[in-house]
């Protein structure tokens, strides 16, 4: 059993479905690709993780869609929520 | 694919028998409850509609109550009204005559008040039940069945597992004749290219397209941030970060089938297949709309667990973790969880889903039937007056 889930070869982050501690490396894989990543902070079950560095204002992407951007630099391993990544839609107090 | 159910005379088909007490307007939800109460194995609702709606907002509070008392599972209807209401028994009774329903009516003005409109209606409502308890269930096919498809309080497992394993259930539904009915149009900002990509010609496209828009439209017009509301509290402590993440996964649940209509809330589909309804997310909202578009059975899945049910249709609750389902049992009927740690796979609790739909429809209980949660909301559009 995995300990995150990688729904799309195309993703940027993964989902934890167990709590993950900092330096546990979790190994992942989509159709053909598996990666390996080093996790640097605690992930609470169910939050997602960069599986490689996202620049600021570049797309997140989970299942193979953009979901939202990087408000700042993300690293590789890293805790991806509301913190770091915005979504675009509906937002009427960007008006 | 066969299941039990009862058919009634206007054609359609119902999984359930209930007599039904209906008030038209908030002035008679109480004796229309104090009825229910007296007489047992009827089901009622309350509400606060009735009067003071304008417009086009009062077509649609009529046509979600017409709709809903219409419902297959609806064996009879007892309307309970006051007398100067602006929606009266005589407005829903007119109605119903042309969807062929079988009514009775009580209005508490003429009975001259509570207490003989409740002896009255106690005395029609123990009618219906003896007239409905005739009704035999018999060989139905699948084609006779719509399934509405609805998620609520949603974490990011939804999305990985209850979601698309009812989605796979959703299109077992349609392959076997069936239609699909999948709503919470807010929930689609951000998915909506999935789906117009999956019409199944370019004016259901646009509609979709059109429908989105306008529900955006109207949340940025508001001049807020929708984060917060959209995803939930619980939605982001669950670890949905943004609609779009929160949509995504929401719209799996309908399956991967064209989409091959859309209709307005509380609008009965006329095509099979996946059919998508306009509206709002909020769950018990939703549940009355697709209840009242003639939507027998209802597959919710939850994340962070609701309870809601339907008074007149079974909500089959699907967790999508194991830590959820040992956490609300008694509130759960299929358990997604097995997919996230590997003992169970999407085809799996796919058909798992299908034939508990089967088994519901031909007359097994679900939890919410058995707790006995019986919510129903309509909302309104406009002003009230």
């Amino acid at each position: 059993m995995s300990a995150a889930i990688l729904i799309d070869t195309r993703d940027n982050v993964a989902t934890a479905i167990m709590r993950l501690k900092k330096d546990d490396a979790v190994s992942l894989k989509a159709e053909n690709r598996e990666i390996s990543v080093r996790i640097l902070q605690e992930i609470p079950a169910g939050h997602k993780f960069a599986i490689r560095n996202i620049r600021k204002e570049e797309p997140v992407i989970k299942y193979g869609e953009i979901i939202g951007l990087a408000t700042c630099e993300i690293h590789q391993g890293e805790h991806v929520h509301v913190h770091n990544i915005e979504g675009l839609r509906g937002r009427g107090d960007k008006k | 694919m066969n299941f039990q159910g009862y058919p009634r005379q206007n054609g359609t088909i119902g999984i359930r028998n209930h007599v039904l007490i209906f008030p038209t307007v908030i002035c008679s939800s109480e004796v229309a409850r104090m009825i229910s109460q007296a007489v047992p194995g009827t089901v009622h609702v309350t509400h606060p509609h009735g009067c003071g709606h304008l417009g086009v907002e009062k077509e649609h509070i009529i046509r979600t109550m017409v709709g809903f008392c219409s419902n297959p599972n609806v064996a009879a209807v007892l309307l309970v009204g006051n007398g100067c209401e602006l929606i009266s028994t005589e407005v829903l009774a007119g109605e119903l005559k042309k969807n062929r329903k079988r009514f009775e009516i009580v209005n508490v003005q003429d009975e001259g008040g509570t207490t003989a409109a409740v002896e009255k209606g106690k005395r029609l409502a123990e009618m219906l039940k003896q007239e409905a308890q005739k009704a035999k269930r018999v060989s139905c096919s699948i084609s006779d069945l719509i399934v509405g498809v609805k998620c609520g309080g949603s974490d990011t497992l939804s999305g990985l597992t209850a979601n698309p394993a009812v989605g796979y259930a959703a299109d077992l539904v349609v392959s076997s004749g069936g239609t699909v009915l999948m709503s919470e149009v807010p929930e689609m900002l951000g998915a909506e290219h999935v789906l117009a990509r999956r019409a199944r010609n370019r004016e259901t496209a646009e509609r979709i397209l059109q429908m989105t828009s306008a529900m955006e439209k109207k949340i940025l017009e508001m001049g807020v941030d929708i984060r917060g509301t959209e995803p939930s509290p619980g939605n982001i402590e669950g670890g949905l970060s943004t609609l779009e993440e929160k949509s995504l996964g929401a719209v799996l649940k309908g399956g991967s089938t064209a989409v091959q209509q859309v209709v307005q809330y509380a609008e009965r589909p006329s095509e099979k297949g996946l059919v998508i309804m306009d509206g709002p997310a909020l769950d018990a909202v939703v549940n009355t709309g697709m209840v009242a578009a003639g939507v027998q059975i209802i597959v919710f899945t939850t994340g962070r667990g609701t309870p809601l049910g339907s008074p007149v249709a079974p909500v089959i609750k699907v967790s999508s973790s194991t830590q959820l389902y040992q956490k609300m049992k008694d509130n759960i009927d299929v358990n997604a969880g097995g997919i996230a740690d590997g003992s169970e796979n999407l085809i799996s609790i796919g058909e798992k889903i299908f034939h508990e739909i089967l088994e519901v429809a031909s007359g097994k209980l679900t939890r919410s039937e058995i707790l006995g949660h019986s919510e129903f909301a309509i909302h309104n559009i406009g002003p009230a007056v």
